[in-house]
């Protein structure tokens, strides 16, 4: 049987956007230029991870999901390039890119739900923009199966997933019964470039495109209500200090720290 | 019955410190009632702390794979706490614990998180609204919660916990659930860091890819042991292989909130910062004037650190003696 992984990619604003072309206004995020867009850095690493489950399996099949209001075709068919096999875009109006994940997850689990044969899903462990880290492990309560967070390691043995987690003081490796909702981290490593043949082979591929009446979802109880959007505030006086040279400035530093009794 | 519930954990056979972060942050609500859900072992002396530490009542969990800190058993607890106290408000902590059930306890009571927040209120209508840094800190967001319960997790040390008071009493209340384990440890490994742990330290020397490779970090580690403190790192020297992963300071890494931060090399992404802007003093060394890192520190010197770092820790040791 053909091993059916999911990977769920979002599109998301680059987080390296230098902060000046960064705005706040009006309640919502925007970037000054032509800064184009980038699938979720830790979803590139999902990518990977089902890559290298799909080379190691050998029968399988990768199928991403992303779920938007509108699309930069070049930037999410990213995935296609590295290697996955279909793309099926959620898009709709009501698929809105908000701080309240409740939507994606609906029509995330309704997309999985309709393709039927899914043995796992793979996701980052948080979209940089909302830093939400939850819509994954919404898409396992909804479809009620186990999950394995924060993975630098996965494997498809026989029925089960076996995930290596990044714990603050070490690892451990957890085991789930298929199907599983997985998520990874940075520690998985550096996602493959695409190549060529790769970017050639992600142009000929048309995106399966899903609304919300395709997925039969008519609206779901918000959880939150946006109150206000804003640039933090700092209130940091710096003191730079200088020298004759670098060194210098050194020597100063530690007589500046000890006088204020930092040291 | 409780207006709150806090998710509570127990380390080192205490209650964690999140777990006392969050009776402070539900008693600072002005709710009456503040109950805590608190798996392990030792639930007598664990239950009394948390009690001297603000909670009317303690859920306790012994005989469950919940008590050996099974997520899939946790949220099966949290699950039934929830039903049984009533809460209309629950809060977790942003922890290894708090990141995996916490979202899956929110989704099963028919709503969402609001995850990772440093502050929360109530409005005068009683919900409970979460301030959230959002775009890895760029920005900041309020958020009013519409679910019954609302379901927030706590940033660590965004509230300070309350004097233990020996003298306040409470209920402790086992609680029955059934639980069902799927996701199942089959193995962990403690990496047991050398010296300070990096989330206590009164001090912390963090270095980033401006130190070019593994070696400086010895020099880091040097000056870290000078002053007693720890050493932490971006995450672009983690990924770097240069230091483990364990090092990480920022938004994905520890939260740390030292009275000295040393930062070298380091450019100040607003995701490392989300990690070490509660210092008491930030200090930054790094060669580009205009690097972020400048506009966070109290001290900064724009410089190469293989000229500042030296010259700096001969002086240090001059006046420490
Ligand atoms: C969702 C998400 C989560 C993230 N979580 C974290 C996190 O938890 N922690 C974290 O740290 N990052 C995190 N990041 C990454 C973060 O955005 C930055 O990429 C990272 O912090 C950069 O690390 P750095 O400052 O070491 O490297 P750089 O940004 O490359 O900065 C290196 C600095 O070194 C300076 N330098 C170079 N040579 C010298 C020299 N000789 N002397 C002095 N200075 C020198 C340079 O001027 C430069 O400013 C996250 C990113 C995302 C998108
Ligand atoms: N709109 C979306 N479309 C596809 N996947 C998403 C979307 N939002 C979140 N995800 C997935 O869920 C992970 C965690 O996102 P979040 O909970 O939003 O922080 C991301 O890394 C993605 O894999």
């Amino acid at each position: 049987m053909t091993l059916h992984i999911v990977v769920t990619a979002k599109q998301v604003l680059d987080p390296e956007t230098p902060l000046s072309a960064f705005s706040v206004a009006d309640n919502a995020v925007s970037t000054a230029g032509n800064i184009p867009p980038v699938v979720n850095g830790y979803d590139e690493q999902a990518v990977e991870a089902a890559l290298r489950i799909k080379e190691a399996h050998g029968d399988a099949r990768v199928t991403v999901i992303s779920c938007g209001t509108d699309f930069a075709l070049d930037v999410i068919k990213k995935p296609l390039a590295m290697g996955a096999d279909e793309l099926v875009l959620l898009q709709d109006a009501v698929f809105e890119n908000s701080i309240d994940p409740t939507m994606v997850v609906a029509a995330v689990t309704a997309a999985i739900r309709k393709l039927g044969d899914v043995d796992v899903v793979i996701s980052g462990r948080q979209a940089s923009d909302w830093d939400n880290a939850q819509v994954p492990l919404g898409i396992a309560e909804s479809l009620g199966w186990p999950v394995a967070t924060i993975g630098r390691k996965v494997e498809v043995l026989d029925g089960t997933v076996r995930v290596e987690r990044v714990l603050p003081d070490g690892h451990e490796t957890v085991e789930a019964p298929l199907p599983a909702v997985v998520t990874v981290s940075n520690e998985l490593g550096t996602p493959r470039y695409p190549n060529m043949r790769g970017i050639m082979a992600a142009r000929r591929v048309q995106p399966t495109v899903w609304s919300a009446a395709d997925l039969d979802i008519d609206g779901t109880a918000p959880a939150f209500e946006l109150v206000s959007l804003k640039k933090p505030e700092r209130s940091v006086q710096t003191e730079m200090i200088t020298g004759e040279d670098d060194a210098d400035a050194g020597r100063k530093l530690a007589l500046r720290l000890r006088e204020e009794r930092v040291l | 019955m409780a207006d709150a519930l806090i998710i509570g954990e127990v380390t080192d056979g205490a209650p964690s410190s999140s777990t006392l972060e969050g009776i402070a942050a539900a008693r600072g609500l002005g709710v009456a009632q503040v109950a805590v859900l608190l798996p392990g072992a030792d639930a007598a002396n664990t239950a009394s702390a948390a009690i001297a530490g603000g909670a009317d009542a303690v859920y306790t969990v012994t005989d469950s794979p919940a008590a050996d800190g099974e997520f899939d058993a946790l949220v099966d607890a949290a699950q039934a706490a929830a039903a049984q106290c009533g809460a209309r408000y629950v809060i977790g902590g942003k922890t290894l614990t708090g990141r995996d059930v916490m979202p899956r306890l929110a989704f099963r009571l028919g709503t969402a998180l609001a995850s990772d927040c440093s502050a929360l209120e109530l409005d005068d209508t009683g919900r409970l609204v979460a301030t959230r840094p959002v775009y890895g800190g760029n920005a900041e967001a309020s958020v009013a919660c519409l679910g019954n319960p609302a379901v927030a997790s706590l940033r660590p040390k965004s509230v300070d916990a309350l004097t233990p008071d020996a003298s306040r009493t409470g209920e402790v209340l086992p609680l029955a659930f059934e639980s069902n384990v799927r996701t199942r440890t089959l193995e962990r490994v403690e990496e047991a860091g050398e010296g300070v742990r990096l989330e206590n330290a009164r001090v912390v020397v963090s270095g980033g890819r401006g130190l070019g490779g593994p070696e400086p970090f010895e020099s880091l580690r040097e000056l870290a042991d000078m002053l007693g403190g720890a050493v932490g790192a971006s995450r672009a020297a983690c990924d770097a292989g240069w230091v483990p992963s364990s090092h990480q300071v920022g938004l994905t890494g520890k939260t740390v909130t030292p009275d000295l931060y040393i930062a070298v090399g380091i450019s100040g992404a607003s995701q490392h910062m989300a990690g070490c802007s509660n210092s008491r003093t930030l200090v930054a060394i790094n060669k580009d004037a205009g690097a972020n890192i400048f506009k966070e520190a109290r001290f900064g010197i724009a410089g190469d650190w293989q000229k500042v770092l030296p010259a700096f820790m001969e002086q240090l040791h001059e006046l420490l003696g």
